[in-house]
């Protein structure tokens, strides 16, 4: 009973402020434009083969690639950053506008809190997926249909990958639960979602994919993990074909056991810590 | 309402590295009076309190209510209402803030509106926290230790920041807590800022227990004195030598280590000296405060 009390507060907690929203508004905007721009783009390649042929290098559309899951997996490809952010700010938040005190005073019992967290961030990362992908398949769907081409909509397979990128995405939130736990410094959190996401993991996975063996273990970094759980990024054609690959399952696997390992060694550090 | 129930601190320490905060602290706050926490900053009344309150883990003791660790209470908020440090996020409305944390207790949110109203703070309950005055935080910190209407109230520094008009209101609400046979813990590094409100007291000093007892007691400590002066000092001087009175030379006068006006009266008229003061010195109690707490601030 008082578990449920305790998610019911974290989710009054998110939805009392303005993050929640701004986060969704820049995700459904970054993906609008890279869906929409990317779909309408390869549109144009395949109509003119010659011209993109020639333009863009080797941005030529293997023959055979499936297009549509390309444009809408950017809902999680790009868009996995936003859950991360939302849910190690509802760590973070606590620890520097110090309202840790009221939050363990409401509740003494920190490990339950924590877990409300992790539960709620859960949910709200599907939101953020839910969000993601409706921006993804509309106006991917819109871009792709302008050039004639198939948007997949009536494959069952599209959107069995859109119900697994909405879990993967909300394996995300819990993810950033868990770094928040561990980093409680808001800044450094957020620096290190950004930098991590956006310089340091996909240098490392471009970089593991050019050697068999570090392919191998590339393939556990969290976003190749992310996108072998959604079956399909930008990721895959940019570094020719991702010969190494986790099962989608194991990809699920390999976030959640993230988000439990983190949340777990937070909650064992920093959230048993002296509250001042 | 909630019974009042004793607040039990008994040989408690907590070290921070080689900071000793608290130091083998034991004392009893009982309910249906107002107790004042004294001690100057960094005596570490803020840590004894957050210990109490299960926020820091003791070196040392316990600190319990009625024998009852925080932690350990049933229905937390309806047993202790705490105010520690006015600390909100920005930006959520008091409403809100208050909200959260009664769904979180499983309180009914129609207690949301009743304790803003007795804090004063329905005009401003739909605004941000973060354009609020300290003031205002002050009041809604209290107003969020009154959602369970509980039987003890453990408040952290509550009347800094506050006008004198603020002032004035905290005082009846204190004392009208205590009335209804609550325990109320305050605590403050000025004991001018709360002996009107207070009934007893309990000072520490680094971290140690110096006195604690009524004010009535503290103020049997600090002895009285008599503050007189003359047109002609050197002729009062000479008159209080004669009749052995111990006194200083202060800016307004001669202080008189004597209780009593009428006996340094008396010296002064058998010296034939022309007196232009002559009144009871009842700065005492801050001074007798100071003299318990003396060393405790660098």
């Amino acid at each position: 009973m008082s578990f449920l009390r305790a998610i019911a507060s974290e989710f009054q907690k998110v939805f009392t402020t303005r993050m929640w929203w701004l986060l969704a508004l820049l995700l459904a905007g970054y993906v609008a434009l890279m869906s929409g721009g990317f779909g309408a783009f390869l549109g144009w390649a395949s109509e003119n083969p010659d011209a993109a042929a020639s333009a863009g290098g080797g941005t030529a559309i293997p023959p055979g690639l499936d297009i549509a899951p390309l444009v809408y997996s950017f809902a999680t490809s790009i868009g996995y950053v936003f859950p991360v952010l939302l849910g190690a700010l509802a760590v973070t938040g606590e620890f520097r506008h110090k309202t840790l005190t009221p939050t363990f005073l409401a509740e003494p019992h920190r490990t339950t809190v924590l877990t409300a967290k992790f539960l709620s961030q859960l949910a709200m990362g599907a939101g953020l997926g839910v969000i993601a992908f409706a921006v993804s398949v509309g106006t991917g769907a819109a871009a792709l249909a302008g050039f004639g081409l198939d948007t997949g909509l009536d494959d069952p397979d599209t959107w069995a990958l859109i119900g697994r990128g909405v879990l993967a995405m909300a394996l995300w939130g819990a993810i950033g639960v868990g770094l928040g736990a561990l980093v409680p410094n808001q800044v450094a959190a957020i620096v290190i979602v950004i930098a991590f996401t956006q310089f340091v993991e996909p240098i490392l996975r471009f970089t593991a994919s050019l050697n068999e063996v570090t392919a191998n273990i590339g393939k556990f970094l969290p976003g190749a993990a992310s996108d072998a759980l959604v079956g399909a990024s930008f990721y895959n054609i940019a570094s020719l074909g991702a010969a190494a690959a986790l099962e989608w399952w194991q990809g699920g696997v390999v976030l959640l056991g993230i988000a439990v390992v983190a949340t777990f060694i937070g909650a064992a550090t920093t959230w048993r810590g002296d509250v001042s | 309402m909630q019974s009042g129930i004793p607040i039990e601190i008994t040989g408690l320490s907590k070290h921070f590295g080689q900071v000793v905060a608290v130091d083998d602290l034991t004392f009893t706050v009982h309910p249906g009076r107002v107790t004042g926490f004294l001690g100057p900053n960094g005596a570490g009344k803020t840590t004894t309190l957050r210990v109490l309150l299960g926020l820091v883990h003791p070196s040392a003791g316990t600190a319990t209510f009625g024998g009852t660790p925080y932690a350990a209470l049933p229905r937390p908020l309806e047993t202790v209402g705490a105010a520690l440090d006015a600390n909100f996020h920005p930006g959520r409305t008091a409403r809100d803030h208050l909200k959260v944390y009664a769904t979180a207790t499983g309180l009914s949110k129609a207690r949301v509106p009743v304790v803003l109203e007795q804090v004063g703070m329905t005009e401003f309950a739909d605004r941000r926290v973060g354009g609020y005055s300290l003031g205002m935080r002050q009041r809604l910190a209290l107003a969020y230790t009154l959602l369970g209407d509980p039987g003890v109230f453990v408040l952290d520094e509550p009347i800094n920041g506050l006008d004198p008009e603020g002032i004035k209101w905290i005082r009846g609400f204190l004392q009208n807590l205590a009335h209804e046979g609550r325990t109320v813990l305050v605590s403050s590094h000025l004991l001018s800022e709360v002996q009107q409100s207070v009934d007893e007291v309990i000072i520490i000093s680094k971290g140690r227990l110096v006195k604690s007892g009524t004010l009535v007691s503290l103020e049997l400590d600090a002895a009285p004195r008599t503050i007189a002066d003359s047109p002609d000092r050197e002729a009062l001087s000479a008159a209080l030598d004669e009749a052995g009175l111990e006194y200083t030379e202060g800016r307004n006068g001669f202080i008189v280590n004597e209780p009593d006006p009428g006996r340094v009266g008396h010296a002064a008229f058998l010296g034939g000296v022309e007196l232009n003061t002559l009144h009871r010195l009842k700065s005492g109690l801050e001074e007798s405060f100071l003299s318990l707490v003396g060393g405790g601030e660098q």
